[in-house]
């Protein structure tokens, strides 16, 4: 029998048995849905990643200086015990790095932690406080909406200063000008001198709470009690640098902490790329869950349309008498149900991906999930649910191929 | 009497008996059928039921053969596998000189498509499909191209005076009617054989008087014809009986000896 008599035969049956064909549909239609809809959010979650999350954590072209690693995917117990045990990074430290690294370096030491910030009259609450050198402005590339960022000689004078985030400064001053007013935080009042534009959010994660004040003020004892440095944030002039920063950076500390050649690195070293892979540690979990659970709904949505085909075909036993009374060889029968069973699930592979676009829209929509509609997912569904159709088409197909045509013509 | 003479039925011919003895060989030109020892057995869940126990028949082209036996005497079973929808499970079946009985799966579907004409007491046509469609489904597993199909179908319809309804499904066509469709499916492919089981079992006597005027009209024309039937009437028709008793063949005879052995006791009630 020829193709398009096969596809003709097809339409004119699922158009005939309208409920059963709807079930297929929705099978398919389903597990389709789903499976773009994950793709999409994973895929937008990783572009977003490389492209805003990347710069906006870490910086672009720099590298992190640090007592333990920054982005930690997996460490057993020892690991981290081990890193407990380096010790602290304190100023000295700092200057060392800083006297072995050539002028086009930029540098910064950086400690953070959530604290309690207060103005008069209104609840407190906690911001993202940063205790920081000068550059660090440059380093992040913040710009100010109003007012100014602290300069290096505040930072070596220790004056009270700090600049905060844009929802910090709706937060406690609210149709007011900030410059100039007070902020204390964790107990020490602090004076606002400029207000860092609007940054957005990373995973629901509002970037906006800073308050940045230089390192030699109190805040760096609030945010660390023993007076250590977090991390010293190197910046390299570009992407080609960071080797050999990296080099000098350890070539130097080791030196400084006269380790041996056989000892360890007692400090950790962290480019963006380290983050970048830890994400996409991250990335390939979220596919094998995000595909795990598309994936059951298209084995539930096969077993469906199998269920069904064997139904069809139990019912269809005595057209398939006839039609092999009459001529059909076995795989004209095959034929048959296969092409019935696939431009069913093409159809409902169709619909299932429009809807797994507009599902994937809505999410993007109503949540802080991003989402990127790749074409490929696309093109991957519409195989997969044809696949599924003509898998789950198989089985009921050759079994009835098979029947010999008075068997089958005998049932009732 | 020897146990051989037993097994001849009675009234056939030395040359048929020929035919059927010659196993093994294929039959000359003109046997359109030649069946040798055909069996076939039912297991019933350990209860085997033999429905043929050795059927030799020789049909000559143009030959108009009908079918009787009581109920249960094995008919139905022996034209499914004359009409290759069934397998023996022993003996002879030759078909144009073909051995049927060792045909795999494919050539058998292609027997059933050009050879045979097959029409059957319920009909069977496929519901959804129109009088045409019905028609035209030999064609279309014998990958006839559609117009030259539509053009056959309709001379198919014609020939057993539908040529009005063609676009009529079978629920809306009388048994008759229906029947005429079958017996159209049945000859579009021009068969070397037309197989009836029956086909006036579902109708009432006039117009089963219709349907048995197709069909000897058929055989006048020269369409091979076999047809099982439980009325000596409408046997009557045809110009050979065979009954079976028993999944073996009682007698062999022309319609004239059929007649005049049974026909005047027949015919009184
Ligand atoms: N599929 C089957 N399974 C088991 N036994 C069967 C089957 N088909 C037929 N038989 C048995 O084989 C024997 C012959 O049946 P068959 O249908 O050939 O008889 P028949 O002469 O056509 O009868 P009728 O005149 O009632 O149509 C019967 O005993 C029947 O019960
Ligand atoms: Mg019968």
């Amino acid at each position: 029998m020829p193709f398009f008599e096969a596809v003709r035969l097809a339409l004119q049956t699922i158009r005939v048995q309208k409920l059963k064909s709807f079930f297929t549909l929705l099978g398919v239609m389903i597990g389709v849905m789903f499976l773009i809809a994950v793709v999409s959010i994973v895929e937008g979650m990783s572009d977003y990643v490389e492209n805003d999350f990347a710069a906006k954590i870490i910086g672009t072209n720099t590298f992190d200086v640090s007592r333990i690693p920054s982005f930690v995917s997996n460490a057993d117990e020892a690991q981290w015990r081990a890193w407990q045990r380096r010790p602290r990074l304190f100023d000295p430290d700092y200057e060392t790095v800083r006297a072995a690294l050539p002028g086009d370096f930029r540098m910064a030491r950086v400690n953070q932690n959530f604290l309690p910030a207060t103005v008069p009259g209104l609840r407190p609450r906690s911001v993202q406080a940063v205790s920081t050198d000068a550059t660090y402005f440059d380093i992040k590339k913040f710009g100010l909406t109003t007012g100014r960022a602290f300069t290096q000689q505040e930072v070596a004078t220790g004056a009270r200063v700090v600049v905060i985030g844009s929802e910090v400064a709706s937060y406690y001053y609210e149709g007011l000008d900030p410059v100039g007013r007070e902020l204390r935080i964790a107990g020490l009042p602090y004076t606002v001198i400029g207000v860092i534009e609007e940054q957005g959010s990373v995973f629901g994660f509002s970037m906006d709470r800073l308050a940045i004040a230089p390192v030699t003020t109190p805040l760096t004892r609030a945010i660390n009690p023993r007076g250590d440095i977090d991390a010293i944030t190197v910046q390299a002039g570009n992407r080609e640098l960071i080797t050999e920063g990296m080099e000098l950076t350890r070539e130097a500390l080791r030196g400084f902490r006269r380790l041996g050649p056989s000892d360890d690195d007692t400090f950790s070293l962290t480019t963006s790329s380290a983050a970048l892979s830890f994400f996409d540690g991250l990335k390939s979990k979220l596919v094998l869950f995000g595909t795990a659970l598309p994936a059951i709904g298209l084995v539930v949505g096969a077993l469906v349309i199998m269920n069904i085909m064997l139904v069809a075909v139990s019912e269809r036993t005595r057209e398939i008498g006839v039609r092999k009374a009459l001529g059909a060889r076995r795989r004209d029968i095959i034929a048959q149900f296969l092409v019935e069973a696939s431009t069913l699930s093409i159809i409902g592979a169709m619909i299932g991906a429009g809807c797994g676009v507009g599902l994937a829209k809505l999410i993007a929509a109503v949540t802080p999930l991003p989402a990127s509609v790749a074409p490929w997912s696309l093109v991957a569904a519409l195989i997969v649910g044809a696949g599924v159709g003509i898998t789950a088409g198989i089985y009921p197909a050759s079994r009835a191929a098979r029947l010999d045509p008075i068997a089958a013509l005998r049932q009732e | 009497m020897s146990q051989d003479l037993l097994e001849v039925p009675a009234g056939t011919t030395p040359e048929r008996e020929a035919v059927m003895r010659a196993v093994g060989q294929a039959p000359a030109p003109e046997w359109v059928i030649v069946t040798r020892g055909l069996k076939r057995e039912y297991d019933m869940g350990g209860e085997i039921v033999r429905a043929l126990r050795g059927v030799d028949l020789a049909v000559k082209r143009n030959e108009y053969v009908a079918i009787m036996g009581p109920s249960g005497s094995g008919k139905s079973t022996l034209m499914n596998i004359v009409g290759c929808l069934d397998t023996p499970n022993d003996g002879e079946y030759w078909l144009n000189g073909q051995l049927v009985s060792e045909m795999k799966d494919d050539a058998l579907a292609r027997v059933r498509n050009k050879e045979i004409g097959f029409v059957f007491q319920t009909f069977n046509l496929l519901p959804r499909a129109t009088a045409l469609a019905n028609v035209e489904l030999p064609l279309v597993y014998a990958g006839v191209p559609a117009a030259e199909r539509k053009r056959r179908a309709m001379e198919a319809l014609e020939k057993v005076q539908l040529g009005q309804r063609v676009h009529h499904r079978p629920n809306e066509l009388s048994g008759g009617q229906r029947q005429r469709v079958a017996i159209a499916r049945a000859l579009v492919n021009d068969p070397s054989i037309l197989l009836a089981d029956e086909p006036t079992g579902n109708l009432d006597s006039n117009t089963s008087e219709e349907i048995m005027r197709v069909f000897e009209h058929l055989a006048d024309t020269g369409q091979t014809v076999i047809m099982v039937t439980h009325e000596p009437d409408i046997a009557s028709h045809a110009r050979r009986v065979v009954v079976l008793r028993d999944g073996r063949i009682a007698s062999d005879e022309t319609k004239a000896q059929f007649v005049a052995r049974i026909g005047a006791g027949q015919h009184a009630h």
